[in-house]
């Protein structure tokens, strides 16, 4: 022996392993986020700045503070409270009163994530779940929504975003009214399609504008462009499912191809409703969050399916102009059961085996 | 994760699986050198799948290389041979590979021996029957040189009423570092295709293929040119995967056919060999020489002078290893056999068995655990699973202790490749899981106890 100070270990096999770890797959997708976030912030200015902040800080403390009282390690450092806080932040109007969306962040994580036994065992998207939580808690201040590129926006809040702490936020109509931006109307483009404005039906917004995110919205959801970016970034790393994605929005694109070829007049084209509403970063961001959605090669289709048809027929037939959210925590129910349903055929078996337990 | 290799797509291979590094490149150009003969040598009573062999040398016996010192067991078992001239020192509790202390014959080597074999005894096979031919190979002590060293005679025990009509020849060497196998189709054709003969003739089987894994194309084109057009054999190029090696893999990437659960591949017809395995039955009855050495890679990271080596059966790690320049100060794990499959051994007094195809150091650059996280359900695991079993729910299974649920997820089907653990971003150790679940519940039905 060269050296007879050598210190044989003993673990088992394989010895080898090649993956990325779980804190490196979830700094991806933060990495994959944060143009998106960027994109927000040039959009939206400060009070989008101050939203991606608060929903983070208070995504990250939440988590910390649950691991301090259950005295375990901390589980801040593998960033997964850090993709809630972010997604969460890019769900929300800009103008969203920041201590509401510190709420929505709190809820997110302590009731969803840490309650179920932290990283790896929620149940549904906590950014998902906080935002529905807000949704259901503060219906007006969710659905107020701000025109982008404002002059004054890298100078001044949009008013709403600094309402105190469990104030309800003054209407902006007269703020809104004072910005030299042309033909907004306070809608998105889905309730415009939807509702229509003034006395004229299903008003669409351009494809292209859709596209590149030239429009009012949610602050991270209006550039379809960017967000398919950055999903291919995570797929070509494989630290995303791409056939999650793939599966939603063919899901969503037959299902309202289906409504449109039925009556044109009526329903949306099935481009605006990939293009518009959380659409895109649902299905890229959210429906494909590993934890949530099922194990399966075939499960993974069943579900995309599923919440992509699910999400056109809340847009179509439901009270509210989004469905997307809805279908996601509704996929992230229905995944156990498409899991036991879709194990995979063993090797030199005929049949699935597994009972359904 | 979904894998997008093209690779996939083509005809010629199982599905699913992994792809990692080979990293043979430190030897695979190196030809294989013989290990000279040391003092003393161990051969444990249990080198093979099935019932210990029984000693029938006393302490004290002189010996010649390549003597009977101990006769099967039962009829899963074999013979063992002494592979030196020398003496019986001693009977008994010796350190295993696995760290217990397992029955062992313990031989000095005659330092004034010439240590050759006695002279060259050709067997006529042509004028065996099959019984007899099967008895030939159990007294060869020849087991399956892939690793398993499960005895060969007991696969050619065909039950009546079926017939084997595909030899599927093993070179697929999916291993990582292992060359052993590949050196040996290089070096070594002739008495491949010697072997591939005679067990062509003796189980009437109607043609033969050897599966190559495509990163050996020396092997392939030297398998090839050797050919003749009289022996019905054929070279199969796979593109490269781990487990390809795996008995049922190989099946599926060659003939495109499973093995139905609970069949062997002899109900297909089918018998799969290693090359090491059949140039050990040529050898036999060329020459003589029963299974008293094996080639052995020894390479990785911490081995100072990565090499092909000849290897007498007994010779003890630590002597294989000082031959090979010794162990790098940074090497921090031994391991016999495959990076993916092996087991590291807990002391270099071990000695060099039937199925040991690699002798791996590494240091911690390679084997370093990341820590453990939940699963995060991202799926990867089961598209690695090259049985398509589901190693995420066995694994959480297994740390719950429900043994007998994993029963309905096929947990026995597991081969243990390890292609799970591999890509696992959480570090879960999920193939030591089904392990552990499978020993408790081999426990539990030795015991009668409902699971």
């Amino acid at each position: 022996m060269t050296d007879k100070q050598a210190i044989v270990q003993l673990r088992v096999a394989p010895h080898l392993r090649h993956a990325p770890s779980v804190d490196q797959i979830m700094r991806n997708v933060v990495y994959a986020l944060l143009p998106i976030c960027a994109f927000a912030i040039y959009q939206f200015g400060l009070s989008a700045l101050a939203l991606i902040l608060v929903t983070t800080l208070a995504c990250t403390s939440t988590e910390q503070l649950f691991c301090k009282l259950s005295g375990k390690p901390t589980t801040v450092n593998d960033f997964s409270a850090v993709i809630t806080g972010l997604l969460l932040a890019l769900t929300l109007p800009p103008g969203f009163p920041l201590w509401m969306a510190a709420v929505a962040g709190f809820i997110g994580i302590a009731l969803t994530k840490v309650m179920f036994g932290g990283i790896g065992f929620n149940v549904f998207n906590p950014a998902l779940v906080g935002r529905a939580f807000v949704q259901a808690a503060f219906p007006v201040a969710i659905t107020t929504w701000t025109p982008a590129f404002a002059p004054d926006r890298f100078s001044e809040f949009i008013p709403s975003s600094l309402t105190l702490p469990f104030m309800v936020p003054e209407p902006i109509t007269d703020w809104i009214k004072g910005i030299p931006v042309d033909g907004f109307s306070g809608a998105t483009p889905l309730a415009l399609q939807k509702f229509g404005e003034g006395n004229q039906d299903h008003v669409t917004t351009d494809n292209l504008d859709l596209f590149l995110g030239m429009t009012s919205g949610s602050a991270g959801e209006t550039s379809a462009l960017l967000i398919l970016l950055c999903g291919a970034y995570l797929a070509l790393r494989q630290m995303m499912d791409w056939r999650i994605p793939t599966a939603m929005l063919s899901g969503a694109f037959i299902t309202a191809g289906c409504f449109y070829l039925f009556d044109p007049q009526a329903y949306p084209a099935p481009l605006f409703t990939l293009l518009s509403g959380g659409m895109m970063l649902g299905a890229v961001f959210m429906a494909s969050d590993m934890i949530a959605s099922p194990t399966t090669p075939a499960g993974v289709w069943v579900y995309g399916l599923l919440i992509g048809f699910l999400a056109v027929i809340i847009r179509l037939f439901g009270g509210l102009p989004e469905g997307v959210m809805y279908a996601i925590l509704f996929g992230n129910a229905a995944s156990p059961l498409i899991g036991a349903a879709t194990q995979p055929r063993v090797y030199g078996t005929r049949r699935k085996k597994v009972p359904n337990r | 994760m979904h894998s997008l290799n093209p690779m996939n797509l083509l005809r010629g291979s199982f599905r699913h699986g992994v792809h990692p590094a080979a990293h043979k490149e430190q030897t695979v150009d190196l030809p294989i050198q013989r290990v000279p003969f040391g003092d003393r040598y161990l051969m444990p009573l249990g080198q093979h799948i099935g019932a210990p062999s029984k000693p029938v040398v006393g302490v004290g016996q002189r010996l010649y290389r390549g003597q009977i010192i101990a006769e099967p067991g039962a009829f899963v078992s074999t013979f063992l041979h002494s592979p030196v001239t020398g003496r019986v020192i001693d009977i008994g509790p010796h350190r295993h590979t696995d760290g217990t202390f397992k029955p062992a014959i313990e031989i000095e080597a005659d330092p004034y021996a010439t240590q050759q074999l006695p002279p060259a005894q050709t067997r006529d096979w042509k004028k065996l029957d099959i019984t007899a031919f099967i008895g030939e190979v159990q007294r060869a002590g020849i087991v399956g040189m892939g690793g398993a060293a499960f005895p060969a005679h007991v696969k050619y025990s065909i039950p009546e009423g079926q017939q084997i009509t595909e030899l599927l020849v093993n070179g697929a060497e999916c291993e990582p570092y292992l060359t052993n196998d590949h050196r040996l189709m290089v070096e070594r054709p002739e008495a491949l295709l010697r072997g591939i003969e005679i067990l062509l003739e003796k189980l009437g089987a109607a043609r033969a293929t050897i599966g190559v894994e495509a990163n050996k194309p020396d092997a392939i084109e030297i398998l090839r040119d050797h050919l003749s057009p009289d022996l019905p054999v054929e070279v199969v190029s796979l593109p490269v995967k781990y487990p390809q090696g795996a008995e049922k893999m190989l099946i599926k990437a060659v003939y495109g056919q499973e093995v139905p659960a609970g069949q062997l591949p002899r109900d297909l017809g089918v018998t799969v060999n290693n090359v090491g395995t059949v140039v050990a039955i040529a050898d036999w009855f060329d020459t003589g020489m029963p299974l008293i050495e094996r080639v052995v890679t020894v390479s990785g990271p911490g081995a100072a002078y990565p090499s092909n080596l000849i290897v007498p059966l007994g010779t003890s790690v630590r002597d294989v290893l000082s031959f090979c320049g010794g162990l790098r100060s940074e090497t921090r794990e031994v391991v016999m056999g495959g990076p993916m499959m092996g087991s590291p051994i807990a002391s270099l007094d071990v000695p060099v068995m039937k199925g040991t195809s690699g002798i791996l150091a590494f240091t911690n650059t390679e084997t370093l655990r990341p820590p453990e996280y939940p699963c995060i359900r991202c799926g990867r695991c089961l598209e690695a699973c090259p049985y398509f079993l589901n190693p995420s729910r066995l694994a959480r299974l297994a740390k719950a202790r429900l043994f007998s649920e994993m029963k309905d997820y096929r947990v026995q089907d597991c081969v243990e490749c390890g292609s799970c653990t591999f890509t696992c971003p959480s570090g879960i150790p999920i193939v030591q899981l089904i392990r552990t679940a499978k020993d408790n519940l081999a426990h539990a039905s030795r015991k009668g106890e409902p699971t």
